[in-house]
């Protein structure tokens, strides 16, 4: 699922690209987006529509806020230190992975789709809701990227990026910036994770694959790269289905892998990022 | 699906609250225990996968196991003695699982330890409970025992490994479902176990394996294996473990939607802890599962499979009396039970006294053979192997009907019995 | 001086705590010293030339299974744990001369993809190397000289002797020119380049040296504790050492061995506290790392301790 994939991996670019914070926790934020969007379904009477939409405006709130408490209470006392957040992240997802595991339990739940359509091809059949998370999630991504280019918080961030002392100087809050790119970048992975749940089923280990994928995205893709981010995530997701046409699926993963890093020996500043 | 046991029972609460229980007993509440020479309680150590990908079992196992323990105890305990169980979290992780093992056996001083269920756990502390001389009794389904991998203080009495499982349902499948078969299955161990004894007992049959599709464990979306299942294909074959499970299935449906589809025969593994009933399943309608013990209760249930069920906390429908959403993992959790009562037997018959006797319980389980349905077997009768430290027992074929599986076969004990490759009774101790 | 002595004195007291620790805590101790062996070797790497590494499951998992594969065709500890320490070695070497290539946070992630890889090829081998599951090691296999491994006492002395020429290697490393040129390489890359050192050089070389380490240390734990399987080469055996190295201070000798040893009993308390127990462990991390942002060690030696190597 390359355009949720793409979605996550956003989330954790602007993390990384902005505060520059490897954030081991961006998984378990994904995790927390679809076990909330089940809880939240779960308790929403009426039609599944109602609730999804209920999730999808509820979930990204509830995660940004957890990811900015987070940020206040931890990562700015570390003064966002690489290494001391490397570590505090990690406590971080023991915590809401055990925080999931108490209050959520242990099974995969299936959260309903807010709509049931196939479209039945003569040989074999293709979910409609998988077409529509991928046009949602092009959606979202269009709205980040106006957003970081069009506003004026774009605009703060994109100051803060490149030089954090500067935007200081400038009167720039980057304490309420960086708490806001934290709970920006959390958010848009809870998103994700809304969209995910009715193809995939909210677990409590669910954060650590994407955590992985949209790491490697955003590295390939190269660094606060929206534009970048997108094609990596593509490419990552097609070089594995090409290559499992002509081997033995693990294989077909080895190669992939491989393939990745070798992309990055040969191009280390990713796809489209800036030489520097 | 409507389940109709909601509320909470007596029983149920005591489960839950269990832990409390060992302390209970411990401090000499019930003053049955008093006749026996030493009324020190026998501890027990439990290998539980509380966390890691272990956890939905864990979580059945550790309830089933609470309530073995309050009927045992009610029943007098072993040899007139208490018995408590101290349950320690391994993660699903080989290598803490080892630490467990000697935690379990060196600090905390237990008799024997018993519980485990996945194969790289079992396989990583089986050494170490070897050097420890503690018996461990694994419910773990793996081949790995009677293969002769493990060593003679590891024995698995309370569930029938993979291998005995689909070679002894290979026939009725080909008899009844077709002889052209495609097998979808995980890219690891439990996944050859289950492609190479399957396809050996299908070739036997006369049948043919079409195609074999390994899934790698990363994989979270099946798309596109699917289109890869021959056309020919008559019964198509899964088993899945783990949390992608139900996206498995789900897409599966999808892809067969409305249209012709060959039969499907699954390993209920692929849907332990799901209520069948989910959104997006509704295509199983009809198609056939394996299932240890009958997630729903058959209209032939014996007494000792409706006690147990009450005792356990389980409905009808085998979800929790106390929520209809939370879903047992039923077709394995009896192995937890069955163990406890084994371990009793085994206790009783050797005089067991103190950890000097556990060589003396290795052998008395050896000696076990037949042994009958019973409170003590609820999921039905067994034969015990002492040679390979394997158990035998009834396997189950049922097909979803209206929501509910109900059993269409039974297979026998000898349908699932295949020449020793180990003896273990051979080797030291 | 100071230092040499303080090391020796965790070496003897270690040596003397085999005779009064019980069963359970002997183990621990054996198991915690082969894994710090693991860490010491990441801290090479990570804290002193500043590689951040997300692959060192790959050298720990080379060692393993060499020992592993080979003690399954008769070979016993004599052979194995050399075989161990080269084949952690060689393949550090070959994923050095790729990965070096990239720096920071690229070189992090060719290296868990290597790692990946390397973890898909022991399940793709599946029939020889157990794939998931594993498989145990023949019990005539784990004899080093004549001892067997099984039994406590040669467990424990092979364990601290490991852990002893580990740590006093590594000492020796970081108070040698070549370690003070890991360290330049750390602190400012182009400086020491001008100085006339060539950084690929440098850096491989301590990942080499990482890699000995990790392969051996991974050779050592499957003789010891008797089981090779496919998840000791996963993702969760990269962030692990990392995980301790920072916990005990990064660029601390004695560092690793302490977060391996707190993050041992952190887990295993706890467990016995309360079921939560991931809870526990996630609060503690955020509390060590609020109160002890440089690792124990680190902070430490930052508020006095200066000459602690």
């Amino acid at each position: 699922m390359a355009a949720v994939l793409a979605l996550t991996a956003v989330g954790l670019s602007l993390v990384f690209g902005v505060m520059r914070v490897v954030n081991v926790a961006h998984g378990e934020f994904f995790m927390l987006g679809a076990v909330a969007a089940w809880f939240v379904t779960a308790f929403t009477p009426g039609p599944p529509v109602v609730g999804f939409v209920a999730a999808l405006v509820l979930c990204p709130l509830l995660v940004g806020g957890v990811a900015a408490l987070a940020d206040r209470l931890v990562l700015k006392r570390l003064n966002y230190d690489p290494e001391a957040t490397i570590v505090a992240t990690i406590g971080l997802l023991y915590i809401l992975q055990q925080a999931a595991l108490s209050l959520y339990g242990p099974d995969a739940r299936p959260v309903p789709a807010p709509f049931e359509w196939r479209i039945q091809l003569p040989w074999f059949g293709y979910s409609g809701y998988k077409l529509f998370v991928v046009a949602a999630a092009c959606v979202i991504l269009l709205a980040v990227w106006l957003f970081m280019t069009r506003s004026r918080a774009g605009l703060v961030m994109r100051a803060t990026q490149i030089d954090r002392d500067t935007a200081r100087a400038f009167g720039i809050n980057v304490d309420r910036v960086y708490a806001g790119v934290f709970a920006l970048g959390a958010g848009l992975a809870a998103i994700a994770a809304v969209l995910i749940v009715p193809i995939q089923q909210a677990h409590y280990l669910m954060g650590h694959d994407p955590l992985l994928l949209s790491f490697i995205v955003v590295i390939i893709g190269g660094l606060g790269s929206v534009r970048g981010t997108l094609v990596a995530a593509l490419l990552i997701g097609l070089s594995d289905g090409v290559i499992s046409v002509f081997y033995t699926p693990t294989l077909a993963k080895i190669l992939a892998t491989l393939f990745v890093a070798l992309v990055l020996v040969f191009r280390p500043q990713g796809l489209f990022g800036a030489k520097q | 699906m409507t389940t109709k046991l909601i509320g909470t029972s007596p029983n149920r609460r005591s489960v839950l609250t269990g832990m409390a229980a060992g302390g209970l007993l411990a401090s000499g509440a019930l003053p049955r225990f008093a006749q026996a020479q030493s009324s020190a309680p026998i501890k027990l150590g439990f290998q539980l996968h509380r966390t890691g990908i272990g956890a939905s079992y864990g979580r059945w196992y550790e309830r089933t196991a609470q309530a073995a323990l309050k009927l045992l105890n009610e029943g007098g305990g072993i040899n007139g003695r208490p018995v408590e169980i101290i349950f320690e979290d391994d993660g699903t992780d080989p290598r803490r699982g080892a630490e467990v093992v000697e935690k379990l056996a060196s600090q905390a001083g237990v008799d024997a330890i018993f519980g485990p269920l996945f194969s790289h756990v079992v396989i990583g502390s089986a050494p170490r409970a070897g050097e420890l001389k503690v018996p461990y009794l694994v419910c773990s389904e793996g081949y790995h025992v009677a293969s002769g991998m493990l060593n003679r203080w590891t024995l698995q009495p309370g569930i029938t490994d993979v291998r005995a499982q689909v070679s002894s349902m290979a026939p009725w499948v080909m008899n009844n479902l077709g002889k052209k078969v495609t097998m979808v299955f995980p890219d690891y161990a439990f996944g050859y176990d289950h492609r190479d004894f399957f396809t050996a007992a299908v070739e036997a049959q006369g049948g043919q394996v079409v195609a074999q599709l390994a899934i790698p464990p990363t994989e979270t979306s099946f798309t596109r294996y699917l289109p890869q299942i021959p056309a020919e294909t008559e019964v198509l074959y899964h088993v899945m473990v783990g949390p992608a499970v139900l996206t498995f299935v789900k897409e599966l449906g999808e892809f067969y939607g409305t249209g012709p589809r060959p039969e499907i025969f699954g390993f209920i593994d692929s849907l332990e802890a799901v209520n069948i009933a989910s959104p997006g399943l509704e295509f199983l309608e009809g198609t056939h599962f394996w299932e240890g013990h009958c997630r729903t209760q058959q209209a032939d249930a014996s007494e000792f499979e409706i006690a147990y069920r009450a005792a356990v906390g389980v409905d009808a429908d085998g979800a929790s009396v106390s929520d209809a959403k939370d879903v047992a993992t039923y077709a394995h959790m009896f192995s937890t039970w069955e163990t406890l009562f084994i371990l009793k037997a085994g206790m009783e018959a050797a005089g067991y006294q103190g950890p000097a006797d556990r060589q003396k319980l290795v052998e008395a389980i050896e000696a076990m053979t037949a042994m009958p349905a019973s409170m003590a077997h609820p999921q039905g009768d067994k034969m015990f192997n002492g040679k390979t430290h394997q158990v035998f027992g009834h396997q189950n074929i049922s097909k979803v009907e209206g929501g509910k599986l109900l059993r269409v076969h039974k297979t026998t004990l000898e349908d699932s019995m295949y020449e020793d490759a180990v003896d273990y009774t051979t080797m030291s101790f | 001086m100071k230092s040499l002595a303080l090391h020796l004195a965790v070496i003897a007291l270690l040596f003397a705590l085999q005779f009064v620790l019980p069963p359970y805590h002997h183990t621990n101790i054996a198991r915690v010293m082969v894994l710090a062996v693991f860490a010491m070797g990441y801290n090479i790497a990570f804290g002193y030339t500043g590689l951040l590494s997300l692959g060192h499951a790959l050298f720990f998992g080379a060692g393993l299974y060499a020992a592993g594969l080979m003690a399954n065709g008769g070979w016993t500890g004599l052979a194995t744990l050399p075989a161990g320490l080269l084949a952690g070695g060689l393949v550090a070497l070959a994923v050095g001369m790729l990965a070096l290539r990239t720096a920071g946070v690229s070189f992090m992630i060719v290296t868990l993809m290597f790692a990946q890889a390397g973890y898909l090829t022991i399940l793709y081998f599946g029939p020889v190397t157990g794939g998931d599951e594993g498989f145990v090691l023949p019990a005539a296999a784990r004899n080093l000289a004549g001892f067997d491994l099984a039994t406590e006492t040669p467990r424990y002395t092979l364990g601290l002797a490991l852990f002893a020429v580990a740590l006093l290697a590594n000492l020796a490393l970081v108070r040698s020119p070549l370690g003070r040129v890991m360290v330049a390489m750390r602190e400012n890359e182009e400086r020491s380049r001008m100085l006339g050192y060539n950084p690929f050089t440098v850096k491989l070389t301590a990942l080499v040296i990482s890699g000995l380490y990790a392969g051996v240390a991974g050779a050592g734990y499957a003789l010891m504790f008797g089981y090779v399987g496919a998840s000791f080469a996963a993702i969760q055996y990269s962030i692990l050492p990392m995980l301790w190295v920072l916990l005990g201070g990064a660029g601390t000798v004695l560092g690793p061995f302490i977060g391996a040893l707190l993050m041992f009993y952190l887990i295993d308390l706890s467990s016995s506290v309360t079921t939560a127990h991931q809870m526990v462990v996630g609060v503690a991390l955020l509390a060590l790392v609020l109160f002890a942002p440089k690792g124990l060690l680190g902070t430490l030696r930052e508020r006095g301790l200066k000459w602690l190597p």
